[in-house]
Order: C-alpha cells, then sequence, then structure tokens
C-alpha cells in the first residue's frame, strides 16, 4: 500500500530505509535470525576459514603441490609432511590446501549457475501458469528420472572430462530442485492480494517478478542453495574420482583419492586425507543448510 | 484407487518419451563427430564410416529417433561399438547384480534409518539423540567412495588387534572385491546404505516428532495406552508417510551410487559397465545403461507414489 509501483525507473539504487524494500528488510530479518541459530552461525565460520584457507593458504604452505621429489614417496604422516607424501612424493597437506579453491569453486559456481536456470525456470512456470508450467515442469521431471550421480555422469560423459564440464554437469543435475521451489514459492505469492493490487496499478510482468515475488522466495532458495553446494562439492568429487573430472596432476580431492586407492596396502593415508577434507567441507555446508532452515523456514523441515 | 493407479501410469509416459529423447539426444551433444570419437582419432575413415553406417547417424534427426525407440520397445538397444556385442544382452547379465546391490543397501538404510530415528525421537534432546544425530550428519556428508576405501582398508586388508584382545588376530573379515558370497557383499552394501542410513533416520526423527506433539497422541496416552503402543502403533503409522516418500527418492540415489561402490569393489555390474564405457568410448552402452537405470527409477517411483497413496487414503494427488 505505501508504496504506488510506479515511477521508479528500474535503476533506482537500493534504499535501506524505505520500509517497503523486499530485499533489505529480508536480509535484515534474516541476519537476526541467524544469528540466533547456533549450528548456522558454526556452519557459517567454518565456511568462512575455509574461503580463508583457499585464498591464503596457497601462499603459506612450505612445500609446491606438483613439484615431484620420488625419494620421500609414499612417506607416512611426519612433522616435516603433516599428510604424508603421495607416490610422486608430493606434499599431501599441501596439495589439499591448494585442492580447498577447486572444490569450493566448483560447489560455489555449479550452484549459482544450476540456481539461475532454475529459478528461472521455476519463476516462468509459476507465473504464467499454463500449458508453459505443464511443459517445463514434465521437463524438469524428466532430469529428476536419472538416479542420483548418473545424470551428470552421462553429460560428463558425451562434453568429455574436465572441471569446466562437470561444473555444467553438476549445475545440470541441480536445476530441477530450484526450479520446483521456486514454482511453488511464485505460486504461493501469486496469489496475495497485494500482487492483483499491483497488477492493477499497471506493474509490468517483470516488475512484478523482480520487485515482488523473488524477494519472497529468497529463504527457501538460500537454504536449498546451501544444501545443494554440499552435493554438488560430493557429485564433483565422485567424479573425478571416476576419473572424469579435474586431470592428474590437479590438486583435486576426488581425484587425490583415486590415486591414493592404488596404495591401499602400503600407504593407506594418501587416500584417508583428501576424504576427510571433503567430509568436513560437506559438513559444513549441510550444518549451514539445516541451521538456515530451522532459522528461516521451520516449516520447510525434510 | 483404480483410477489413480491408471492416472498415475498415464502421468508417467510424457516423462518416459522424455528420457528416451534426452539419452537419445547424448550421442549427439558429443562435440564433434560422434562417429570419428568412437572410432578413435587416427581411426581409418572407412571404420569411421561404418560406425556412422551401423549407428545410422547418416539418416535424419527424426528418422533415427524412430528407429531408436521401435528398437528400446522390442528390447533392441543396439550394439557396443568396441565388442559388436548386443547392449541389451550385457547389461542383462549385469542388472540383477547392480539391482541385488541396491536392494540389499536400501534394506540396510531403512533397518539403521528407522530404528536410528525412532529412538532418537522418543528421546528427544538426551544423549543418544544428539550422539545418533551428529552420526547421521556425518553419514550424509561421507562421500561413499571415500567410505568404500576406508573400509577395504579396515576390514578387508585387515588391521591387527592388539594381543589382549582374544580370538581375534586382525580385522581383515571380509574381501574386497568381487560379487556374490557373503564375504564380498558386506562392505559393499554398508557402503552404499549408510547415505541413505543416515537421510531416513533424519527424516522419521523429525517426521516422528511432528506427529508425536498431536492432539490424537495425547488422547491415546491420557487412555492410559502404555507408551510403547502409543510410540509403534499411533504415532510411527503417521510418522512414517512421509518417510515412503524419501525412500522411493532414495532408491534412486542408491541406483546411481552403484556406479561409485561398483568402482571401489571391482563388482562387476551395470555402474562399472557405464564406467568402462565411457572410458572406451562406447556410447550405445552409455546410453542404454543410463535408459535402464532411468526407468527402473521411474517404475520404482511409480510404486512407491502407489504404495504413498495406499497407506494415506486422504491425500488426493490430484
Amino acid at each position: 500500500m505505501s508504496e504506488p509501483a510506479i515511477q521508479q525507473p528500474a535503476t533506482t539504487p537500493p534504499q535501506p530505509k524505505k520500509p517497503s524494500n523486499l530485499w533489505m528488510e529480508n536480509f535484515k530479518n534474516f541476519y537476526k535470525k541467524l544469528r540466533k541459530n547456533k549450528a548456522a552461525m558454526i556452519g557459517g565460520f567454518l565456511i568462512l576459514f575455509f574461503i580463508i584457507v583457499a585464498i591464503l593458504g596457497p601462499f603459506l604452505t612450505p612445500h609446491d603441490p606438483d613439484t615431484p621429489d620420488v625419494v620421500n614417496k609414499l612417506q607416512p604422516p611426519s612433522a616435516e609432511h603433516w599428510f604424508g607424501t603421495d607416490h610422486h612424493g608430493r606434499d599431501i597437506f599441501t596439495r589439499i590446501i591448494h585442492g580447498m579453491s577447486i572444490t569450493l569453486y566448483v560447489g560455489f559456481f555449479s550452484v549459482i549457475l544450476g540456481a539461475t536456470f532454475g529459478v528461472l525456470i521455476g519463476i516462468v512456470s509459476g507465473y504464467y501458469g499454463g500449458r508453459t508450467d505443464s511443459f517445463l515442469m514434465r521437463c524438469m521431471d524428466v532430469l529428476l528420472a536419472f538416479p542420483g550421480i548418473l545424470l551428470a555422469l552421462a553429460i560428463v560423459s558425451v562434453l568429455g572430462g574436465s572441471l569446466r564440464n562437470v561444473i555444467i554437469a553438476v549445475a545440470i543435475f541441480s536445476i530441477p530442485v530450484f526450479a520446483r521451489i521456486v514454482r511453488g514459492s511464485t505460486l504461493a505469492v501469486k496469489k496475495l492480494e497485494y500482487v492483483d493490487a499491483i497488477k492493477a496499478l499497471g506493474a509490468s510482468d517483470i516488475r512484478i517478478i523482480f520487485k515482488h515475488i523473488l524477494p519472497n522466495v529468497t529463504s527457501p532458495l538460500i537454504v536449498q542453495a546451501t544444501l545443494s553446494i554440499a552435493t554438488a562439492v560430493l557429485t564433483a568429487a565422485g567424479l573425478s574420482f571416476l576419473g572424469l573430472g579435474a586431470k592428474p596432476p590437479t590438486p583435486e580431492w576426488g581425484a587425490m583419492l583415486s590415486e591414493g586407492r592404488n596404495y591401499l596396502y602400503s600407504a593407506p593415508h594418501v587416500a584417508f586425507f583428501p576424504g576427510i577434507a571433503i567430509v568436513l567441507v560437506v559438513l559444513a555446508f549441510n550444518i549451514l543448510g539445516d541451521g538456515l532452515r530451522d532459522a528461516l523456514d521451520p516449516k520447510m523441515k525434510k | 484407487m483404480f483410477t489413480y493407479v491408471l492416472r498415475r501410469i498415464l502421468q508417467t509416459i510424457p516423462v518416459l518419451i522424455g528420457v528416451t529423447l534426452l539419452v537419445f539426444s547424448l550421442m549427439h551433444l558429443i562435440p564433434g563427430d560422434p562417429a570419428q570419437i568412437m572410432a578413435g582419432e587416427s581411426a581409418p575413415k572407412e571404420q569411421v564410416e561404418n560406425i556412422r553406417e551401423r549407428l545410422g547417424l547418416n539418416d535424419p534427426y527424426p528418422v533415427q529417433y524412430w528407429n531408436y525407440i521401435s528398437g528400446v520397445l522390442q528390447g533392441d538397444l543396439g550394439n557396443s561399438v568396441r565388442t559388436g556385442r548386443d547392449v541389451t544382452n550385457e547389461i542383462g547379465v549385469r542388472f540383477w547384480v547392480t539391482v541385488e546391490l541396491a536392494f540389499y543397501s536400501m534394506i540396510l538404510s531403512i533397518f539403521l534409518g528407522l530404528i536410528a530415528g525412532i529412538v532418537s525421537a522418543t528421546r528427544q534432546y538426551s544423549f543418544s539423540d544428539v550422539t545418533l544425530m551428529i552420526v547421521a550428519l556425518f553419514g550424509l556428508s561421507m562421500p561413499n567412495f571415500w567410505l568404500g576405501l576406508m573400509l577395504i582398508q579396515w576390514f578387508a586388508i585387515g588391521m591387527d588387534v592388539p594381543s589382549w584382545i582374544p580370538f581375534i588376530e586382525n580385522t581383515a573379515w571380509f574381501k574386497p572385491s568381487g560379487w556374490g558370497s557373503f564375504e564380498q557383499i558386506v562392505l559393499p552394501v554398508i557402503t552404499l546404505g549408510t547415505g541413505g542410513a543416515a537421510i531416513i533416520a533424519r527424516m522419521t526423527r523429525s517426521s516422528m516428532l511432528e506427529v508425536i506433539d498431536q492432539d490424537y497422541i495425547r488422547t491415546a496416552r491420557a487412555k492410559g495406552a502404555k507408551e510403547r503402543v502409543v510410540v509403534y502403533r499411533h504415532a510411527l503409522k503417521n510418522a512414517l508417510i512421509p518417510v515412503v516418500t524419501v525412500v522411493g527418492l532414495q532408491f534412486g540415489a542408491l541406483l546411481g551410487g552403484t556406479v561409485l561402490t561398483e568402482t571401489v569393489f571391482a563388482i562387476n555390474g551395470m555402474g562399472k559397465l557405464v564406467i568402462d564405457a565411457i572410458q572406451a568410448r562406447d556410447f550405445p552402452i552409455v546410453q542404454g545403461t543410463v535408459l535402464v537405470a532411468a526407468l527402473l527409477f521411474v517404475l520404482v517411483n511409480l510404486l512407491v507414489d502407489i504404495t504413498y497413496r495406499y497407506l494415506n487414503k486422504r491425500i488426493d494427488l490430484n
């Protein structure tokens, strides 16, 4: 009611003081709720820590991640090599630190990509309804019909194994979840009376979608994005483990695990530590996602 | 109920068409010439042409799809580009191994998940609840291929047991590879079942907690029903309804997970078949395996939806 949704050009910068600015208001509420939730805060700090490690870590590690040192190959953990060395004598701790940025990059980027398409599909589907809706949702059903990692696997198998293609595959794999969530929320918001009111005032579809519907679907979106990053990291590591992702000298954790597989008898630590690293990162995103869900959307418990 | 089942079956038809269309298109998404890639970079021209001819890549796209789909309906998934063997046969040999692996893992997931979920929900915020939920969170966050490697290291290669523990010398109890005997089955099933168990445990817990708060549970208690009766007869029955859906979805994750598990344990199932085929650029086998897995998953979801409807007759999934 307070804002007659006309006259403002689309380029107006966000105005935090205006109570009707849904984006800012949502963000403030979000942060307030988040601070009360311990689990979410722990998860958030862990992720922040990992991001710092990914950025600064490579400058601080004492060894080089790629230079072989055949004399010291397959050494068990020691004061010199905290996590031991691999079959080329490279320091595993150093490689894990260098691999952190790859893992986070793949996780964030594939989910951002998948979420963008998912949100677009979900909004168009929910907002326009009718045949567009049924067509788009059937397409999502088709994507969901491929069990687990298999869709990503099939995509990487045709595109060829590389980190970039893993990101594309994982992104496509995560589209349907976002599309479904956003479609549901859009349907719910669309029914509200105030949307009718703004429409009557002459607001365009684009304006309604971006100014009024999108801010209202952010909470479930953030929760899902966080949990999806956890899944994305696992899927990407799995694909690399199968030899379809990052190629050998790259310190990608799944690929490191795959190399360590050959030394289970003689040097089990080679496979042990990259796995622990994956568990920790995935765990942090899962904890944050769980916490966010409890804080933002208690009804959405799955 | 009958009309519901019929309608639900009809609904899967467009999905099935979409699935076949996507699987069929896979070959055409290959950047470059698929026949050349399958034959190998340095293959002679005739060989490339031979593959192109055999796969019908010279026909117009709709004709190719029509040929493909009519083959699929007759159970013909084409031939391997490498060995020339019948893809349907190749999959048939390995199909049951994968289904067995997924089935046993599912049983393990449901069994562990339900027990952990019920214990957690009935003793909310107790030590066992917190411990179980932390374990479940780890189970959810663990790459199953890593768990598989660790299990091989701990229980197939084995570790020496300190001498003060009687009867056991080391922990090499199971076999690290293959499929068939009990010693071969245990580790892959644990590897594949853990993630599902964690998800089912979390779902059961939250669903039970929701149900336990409701009026009819209070009524049951007020009637003087024993706690055990309240939990198992009244609460669990209704709490299980959402769990059924999760179990159905979990089957898909399991089926996909067999790819990794079979690779880790060198099990000759569909998962390993598809990985070997990808490495050999043998796309008819990749297509066939992915299609069969998707069809199986669609079928399981159909059954789950029907069960769901049966369990909760009030739902109108219109």
